[in-house]
């Protein structure tokens, strides 16, 4: 098990490594190019001014707000897509996806006609005290929203392949459905339960097109950290790439430290404690 | 006070009744794709039959039908599972593998890791209680598997082929284990092995085709086998046919001299059964003494232990290797087939 190192066959042709090289400058080049155009003398002020602290707090703040959500309402979600067997399961997980597919700005306008204040439950919503157009509550639907596919995609193939035969052992053993999701199915795709809260962070962090359109830009309150780089675009350039550089950052040390990318199939990312050693040794 | 069990599933062509006394172990044996793993998935709740009853010690596991929708889940079945694959949960440790039934229960914590210590003591494996389920050997898991079934106490425990995947030093320890702990316990127990049924079981049932055969005291099923599957495990040939006055006559119009174990009237149905061992081999007709004598071509030769196996079409016969290149024995020869009316036992079908 595991991927091939050192002396193995990993019998990739030369010309799809060269592809490949081509496609990771893709990628790399334009980073490289923004780095090579930051001010660095000025680029510590520029990252620790009142606006930017605030933009990057906020984008912190809901990004990991968005993240719970998506945890809370993803693992149900996966968890019927993959276990389920009812009609309209091909159509739920579509639609429940589209917002991969889906330009931002158009989930943006979608929430805005849903929790805008002329918008379908807006209004009660409006009678019941609530306004959550342009404040940050909006910020982090526009997040959930755009980053709940993320989640959900990645723990239910991680449900799947680790298949339902211990959840009927444990079934067998007098479990009942709630301990076994507890114990035994959360803990079997806990890999990848966290590399999808991990994504959905990520893009969380990145969210600008439904926030802008849903959120607006109130600083302090909806504008987080890309609003902020693109206002200061026009602005000041500088402060533009250094936010942008920081978000880089940001987003490299996040996904590097905990996305560990896909598993093995059929085996989950922990080998040595997974199904591994099922076999007839 | 007992389990019986009545079910049909149209799509698997299944349709099986079934009782167990308590204490009884039941041998499930037929060839692949019988419904073996259907029948103790259908006892577990683990598919749902079309229709049906099954009923534990007065506790109705489920009745469906006509306007019968009783359904009791799987987890309130008290209807342990051991499988091929022993399924340890890997993030767990042996300990918590095995006390994880009386904990689902509600057992307290440390009076269920108590209980897992002392199956896994009764399964000889105490020592392995702080070990990951991916540090044991085939052999090792499948015996905590055992301990992590038995600890529920289960009414009635599944066992589906449980030493298929062991090897050949592990199959025999747990095979005695298993004989130990099944003495007094209500359980089905599928197997392709003779050797199982002998050892573990108080019962043979014979699945073909989502259908039961037969069933019986495993010794009678063995000796007196009125299957062809049952036949073969027994190592048996087995000619079914109609009751003659000194014999059998078989459905290809064959004469065959036998003893007839019971009392049986020509006209009815009944098998004839006889080793291989006690069939002989000639390139010509036999003159003199034995009156069973076939003319038959050979279609194969295996090696059977230290004996060569001459099948020829539902018929074998076992010859010594010596004796075979004497004759020049190949598929496609014809040979006479010559077995003693003594060692044919006729009884009814």
């Amino acid at each position: 098990m595991g991927r091939p190192r050192g002396n193995a066959y990993s019998g990739i042709p030369r010309w799809v490594v060269a592809v490949a090289a081509v496609g990771a400058l893709l990628v790399l080049l334009p980073l490289a190019a923004m780095v090579a155009r930051v001010n660095w003398p000025q680029f510590i002020p520029l990252v620790t001014s009142e606006s930017s602290l605030t933009a990057l707090g906020l984008s912190l703040r809901t990004a990991t707000a968005s993240t719970a959500l998506c945890v809370l309402f993803g693992v149900p979600l996966a968890l019927v897509l993959a276990r389920g067997d009812f009609p309209g399961q091909r159509l739920l997980r579509a639609f429940v996806l589209l917002p991969l597919v889906l330009p931002p700005v158009v989930g943006g306008l979608a929430l805005l006609y849903a929790f805008g204040r002329q918008g379908l439950l807006g209004r009660s919503l409006e009678i019941a005290g609530l306004q959550i157009a342009f404040s940050t509550t909006a910020v982090v639907l526009a997040q959930t929203f755009v980053a709940l596919p993320f989640l959900v995609v990645s723990l239910e193939g991680a449900l799947r392949s680790a298949g339902s035969r211990y959840e009927a052992v444990a079934a067998t053993l007098g479990a009942r459905p709630t301990t076994v999701l507890r114990r035994v199915t959360l803990p079997l795709v806990l890999p990848g339960l966290a590399s999808g809260a991990v994504l959905s962070f990520a893009r969380c962090l990145g969210e600008f097109g439904a926030t802008l359109t849903f959120a607006g830009s109130l600083q302090g309150v909806t504008r987080t950290l890309p609003l902020e780089i693109y206002l200061q675009r026009e602005a000041d350039a500088d402060a533009a790439v250094a936010l942008s550089l920081l978000l880089v950052v940001v987003a490299v040390v996040v996904v590097g430290l905990s996305y560990r990318g896909p598993a093995p199939a059929g085996t989950g990312s922990r080998p040595a404690r997974s199904a591994g050693g099922q076999g007839t040794a | 006070m007992t389990f019986t069990l009545d079910a049909v599933l149209a799509a698997r062509r299944f349709e099986v009744s079934l009782s167990l006394e308590p204490g009884e172990t039941v041998a499930v044996l037929g060839p692949n794709g019988a419904g073996k793993s259907t029948l103790l998935s259908v006892i577990a709740g683990l598919v749902r039959p079309d229709s049906g009853r099954a009923e534990v010690d007065g506790r109705v596991l489920f009745e469906l039908g006509a306007g019968m929708h009783t359904w009791t889940a799987p987890h309130r079945r008290g209807t342990a599972l051991l499988a091929q694959d022993p399924l340890l949960f890997p993030h767990l440790s042996v300990l918590e593998n095995v006390a994880f039934g009386p904990r689902s229960a509600g057992v307290p914590r440390k009076e269920a890791r108590d209980r897992a210590r002392h199956w896994l003591a009764e399964v000889d494996a105490g020592e392995l209680a702080g070990r990951r389920p991916g540090e044991l050997s085939g052999g090792q898991a499948q015996r905590v598997a055992a301990a992590r079934a038995l600890a529920v106490d289960p009414d009635v425990l599944l066992l589906d082929e449980p030493l298929s995947a062991l090897d050949i030093h592990a199959a025999p320890l747990l095979r005695r284990l298993l004989k130990r702990v099944l003495a007094g316990r209500r359980a089905v127990i599928v197997t392709h092995d003779v050797l199982d049924a002998y050892m573990l079981a108080d019962r043979v049932i014979v699945l073909e085709e989502g259908r039961i055969t037969e069933d019986g005291p495993t010794r009678d099923v063995l000796r007196r086998p009125r299957s062809r599957f049952a036949a073969g495990l027994a190592g048996l040939n087995l000619v079914p046919g109609t009751v003659t006055a000194g014999g059998l006559r078989s459905g290809d119009g064959l004469d065959f001299a036998g003893q007839h174990d019971d009392p049986l009237a020509p006209g009815q149905a009944g098998v004839a059964a006889f080793p291989p061992s006690a069939v002989s081999v000639f390139l010509d007709e036999a003159h003199g003494s034995p009156r069973n004598s076939f003319r038959v071509t050979v279609t194969d030769l295996e090696p059977h232990g230290d004996q060569i196996r001459v099948r020829a079409g539902e018929l074998s016969a076992d010859v010594t290797p010596a004796a075979s290149a004497d004759l020049g024995l190949a598929p496609g020869l014809e040979v006479y087939f010559v077995v003693k009316a003594a060692a044919v036992s006729i009884y009814p079908a």
